[in-house]
């Protein structure tokens, strides 16, 4: 394999692998015709980043030689050796003209060099692996909702949570607003963490087709580093999503970039043996147009519908109660870790997000169970 | 029990406040102070609210009292306490909440606080913020109090001025940050010296060095000889160094939360018992009292 992107694009490239390595610690590299596919996957299966540059994206684009029915060449290497030589985006802006990629087999290299102002050269020898293919299984067709928006318009709804934050509920709401809300696991840390909590209105965004009170819970980390790249390239975001425990599909889309990231969902359980939870998040009226006294008539209406929950009103259980027991194990995730399924209290907040994505069969109509005997996910390196 | 049912009582009547355009100012304030304590209390009364902090142990005996004027800040302030003559609200709330609410309140049209309670007391800060769409965007975030039932008001009264022995103002606190946080990484106790000829020395020593930095010209604070409140500072000699040995963290903290430059500064020194800073904003004052260490 041999290509060589060339000027602003280097730095494209550098974005998107910011982007990789905020996900997982290896970048999988699958040159295709249709172009070059980086890709990235964390460590407990539930989020998967694609990145695909079409060959136009390139000065120069040869995925390199199979004859036309072998399988490609695919490797892996250590996102942080990857990651080292993109490192700081504005030298690559400032500096680096060219930037060629070349896989030398017999020296087992994958060679990146930077031809950068001056007649300076700098060449990285990364070790590779041979690999797999790394490959989530997803279906963008089949999710019931599809959000389209300026990735702006969510960077700039992001930045009201805490960096540090977990996990975020997207939902929608009447009036067809969006509501983004901070997730808080248990009822008890309900009573001590800040929630945070705001609407987004269908205009800001280019499209919305959703079916109502849809909602999921999602990894915001991972996603973030998403929406970095997309605010900096200025592309339109689209988030493809079913129900809580199906996968969420962020897709960006450009005439030499295609780029996918897929992160498991919360599974929402209602166990119908506990009352609701009277956070009354389902009865929100959304704040009407002209603020004057509608904040105040918002908030409100936002202390009586509370009220009402508080004394049994319909109930609609909105988030789960105690830590869910996430879906159900999959038998084919046999390169799974052996997570206890019953939330063991203080797992890290990533581990209950079981990845159901690899191996599940999305065949149409079929009930999603059927083990499938193709092995979509990992390579045979028995790691996790 | 007797005071639940007042701290409930309180929660029944709302406080309401909206200021638009002066929620940066605030958030300067809530920003110092999150990052002196994790939790403090916050008094409401009618015309002023007050963020204290008492000295208990768990503070490492650190205290603060910060008042602020609701006029300065508020369009519309509506309180109503537990009772006629107790008209007031105690809160307990961890700073860093509000200050992260109100982060990006400089840039909305209209924010407003509200007492709350739904599962557990609440303050909920609305913001609303300008958006490309028709309508506002509306951010609410919920941070949980705990109401201070009246019986325990007395642990946050306004702490009385020490007998100091010496005040003198302090130096421009951008240096004074800036010397204090690279003594930090050399000590965990810093003596503060001043005397009354304006003369103020930040010292740490260690078994390998030790380090003195030396201002001078700083003035000293003409307090008027109200109520003898001056009288250990009255004859002294001018050019005698009271000193006192703190915990040099508690006041990184402290130079570290000041964004914007004091009106006033000053500090006031009991010799080897506490040293208590007072700084002015326009319409924030804020107390720290950081105890001396033996």
């Amino acid at each position: 394999m041999k290509c060589v992107i060339a000027g602003g694009n280097v730095k494209v490239l550098g974005r998107a692998v910011h982007s990789l390595s905020r996900i997982g610690d290896e970048l999988y590299l699958e040159p295709t015709e249709k172009g070059l596919s980086l890709r990235a996957v964390n460590s407990s299966r539930s989020a998967f980043a694609s990145f695909l540059f079409a060959p136009l994206f390139f000065q120069l684009y040869e995925p390199g030689g199979p004859a036309p029915d072998t399988e490609h060449f695919r490797c892996k290497v250590h996102m942080k050796s990857f990651l080292g030589v993109f490192r700081s985006l504005p030298s690559l802006e400032k500096s680096v003209g060219k930037c060629l990629i070349l896989l030398k087999h017999r020296a087992s290299r994958l060679v990146l060099q930077l031809h950068c102002k001056y007649g300076v050269t700098k060449t990285h020898n990364l070790a590779f692996q041979e690999c797999e293919r790394l490959q989530a299984v997803f279906d963008t067709q089949s999710c019931s909702s599809r959000l389209c928006a300026p990735a702006r318009v969510l960077a700039d709804a992001v930045v009201h949570f805490p960096p540090t934050l977990a996990e975020v509920t997207l939902g929608t709401g009447p009036g067809g607003k969006i509501s983004l809300r901070n997730y808080v696991e248990d009822e008890a840390e309900l009573s001590k963490t800040m929630v945070t909590e705001l609407w987004l209105a269908e205009d800001e965004f280019q499209s919305v087709t959703v079916s109502p009170g849809s909602r999921i819970t999602f990894c915001l980390k991972e996603f973030r580093g998403l929406l970095t790249f997309a605010e900096a390239s200025n592309l339109l975001l689209t988030i493809h999503f079913d129900e809580p425990g199906r996968p969420v599909v962020f897709t960006l889309d450009d005439t030499v970039l295609e780029v996918h990231l897929v992160l498991a969902t919360l599974s929402d359980l209602e166990s119908s043996s506990l009352p609701p939870p009277t956070n009354g998040v389902s009865h929100l009226p959304t704040p009407a147009d002209d603020f004057a006294d509608d904040l105040e008539s918002y908030m409100v209406a936002l202390e009586s519908s509370a009220c009402e929950g508080a004394s049994g009103g319909p109930p609609s259980p909105t988030f789960p109660l105690r830590t869910p027991r996430t879906a159900q194990s999959d038998p084919e995730e046999q390169e799974e870790e052996e997570d206890e399924d019953g939330a063991v209290p203080g797992t890290p907040p990533h581990k209950k997000f079981r990845s159901l994505f690899f191996g599940s069969v999305l065949t149409p109509g079929g009930p999603g169970l059927a083990p499938t005997q193709e092995v979509l996910a990992e390579d045979s390196d028995g790691e996790c | 029990m007797a005071g639940q049912a007042e701290g409930r009582q309180c929660l029944a009547k709302r406080l309401a406040s909206t200021f638009p355009g002066k929620g940066e100012r605030k958030g300067g304030v809530i920003n110092t102070i999150s990052k002196l304590t994790k939790t403090c209390t916050l008094r409401l009364t009618v015309c002023k609210l007050y963020f204290i902090l008492s000295d208990k142990v768990a503070n490492g005996g650190a205290s603060m009292w910060c008042e602020l004027c609701q006029g300065n800040f508020f369009d519309e302030f509506q309180m109503e306490g537990v009772a006629a003559e107790h008209n007031e609200i105690y809160l307990e709330l961890v700073p860093e909440n509000l200050s992260r609410a109100l982060k990006t309140a400089h840039s909305a049209k209209a924010v407003k606080i509200k007492l709350t309670n739904k599962h557990c007391p609440c303050l909920r800060v609305a913001v609303e913020l300008p958006s490309l769409s028709s309508s506002s965007r509306i951010v609410t975030h919920d941070i949980p109090v705990g109401v201070i039932p009246r019986r325990i008001w007395n642990d946050f009264r306004e702490p009385t001025m020490p007998d100091f022995d010496v005040s003198i103002y302090l130096p421009v606190l951008k240096i004074m940050k800036s010397v204090v946080e690279r003594m930090k990484n050399l000590s965990n106790f810093i003596v503060i010296e001043a005397n009354l000829s304006g003369e103020m020395n930040l010292k740490i020593e260690t078994d390998l060095v030790s380090v003195t930095t030396h201002f001078k010209d700083l003035g000293n604070p003409p307090w008027a000889s109200e109520e003898g409140c001056q009288s250990s500072a009255q004859g002294r000699n001018l050019e005698s160094m009271a000193e006192a040995c703190i915990d040099i963290k508690k006041l990184q903290q402290l130079l570290a939360g000041q964004q914007v430059n004091p009106t006033k500064a000053l500090c006031n020194i009991v010799s080897k018992r506490i040293v208590h800073f007072i700084l002015l904003h326009e319409d924030v004052s804020l107390q720290y009292f950081i105890p001396a260490l033996a």
